[in-house]
């Protein structure tokens, strides 16, 4: 199955783009889309986002749906300096 | 109530014009506006992006937690979008209530959630550099991976 993922801020900036289409078996969790992304950005923050699966905040054992919208919600916070771009 | 995200100026006389009724007692306004320097650094301009469709369903769902909490009458929240130079509003809150202390209430709940919660993001174009910055963290109960699977 597909997901669309969405990504914001700097994620938007580091990861080149603002979506696409990630391939994932089903019954495939938030998890399993995070991995994905650790392996692309390995020095990124991981785990101080927040993630939406159709734009409602989701944790990291939602199961996801074929064509279900993810959005990647970095975090704001001021400590972010060493990842501007 | 009056809940929007806008690519243009934030016409606050007029938003808090409008939020006057006769039961008001008070209205109190949060005018967030681009600071010229930031951790000593002086500010050219902010960049701010949202996820738009949910960034406007959240702040819909926080004037309207605001009224129930709060007991206010009414509430505005606007923000801004895109390129703000110095002294230009991105966020405008306002909130109308029969008395003052539920007005200050509302109005510093909103302004402190919506930096939580809210999926928007600025970036500070300094004159030797940029960064994405300056806003809150995630709350834990908002943060995706859990304790567990932290890697």
């Amino acid at each position: 199955m597909r997901v669309r993922v969405l990504y914001f801020g700097v994620l938007r900036e580091r990861l080149g783009g603002s979506q696409e289409w990630v391939g994932l078996v089903e019954g495939a969790t938030v998890a399993e889309v995070l991995n994905v992304y650790r392996e692309r950005l390995v020095d990124f923050p991981w785990d101080s986002i927040a993630v939406a699966v159709n734009q409602e905040y989701a944790k990291a054992d939602v199961v996801l749906e074929e064509g279900d919208e993810l959005a990647l919600l970095p975090p704001v916070s001021g400590g972010l300096e060493r990842y501007a771009g | 109530m009056r809940v929007e995200i806008t690519d243009g100026v934030i016409p606050s006389g007029e938003i808090v014009a409008g939020m006057k009724a006769g039961p008001d007692g008070a209205v109190c306004v949060f005018d967030g506006i681009v600071r010229d320097n930031s951790r000593g650094r002086k500010t050219l301009y902010l960049d701010y992006e949202a996820y738009r469709e949910m960034a406007l369903e959240q702040m819909r769902e926080l004037a309207a937690e605001a009224v129930t909490k709060f007991g206010v009458r009414d509430v505005a929240l606007v923000h801004r979008l895109g390129r703000l130079m110095v002294g230009e509003t991105s966020v405008l809150v306002v909130v109308s209530s029969a008395h003052r202390g539920a007005a200050f209430e509302a109005c510093r709940w909103l302004i402190d959630t919506l930096k939580k919660t809210v999926p928007i993001w600025k970036k500070e174009q300094f004159v030797d550099g940029a960064v994405w910055a300056d806003g809150e963290p995630f709350p834990d109960e908002i943060i995706a991976a859990s304790p567990e699977t932290r890697g």
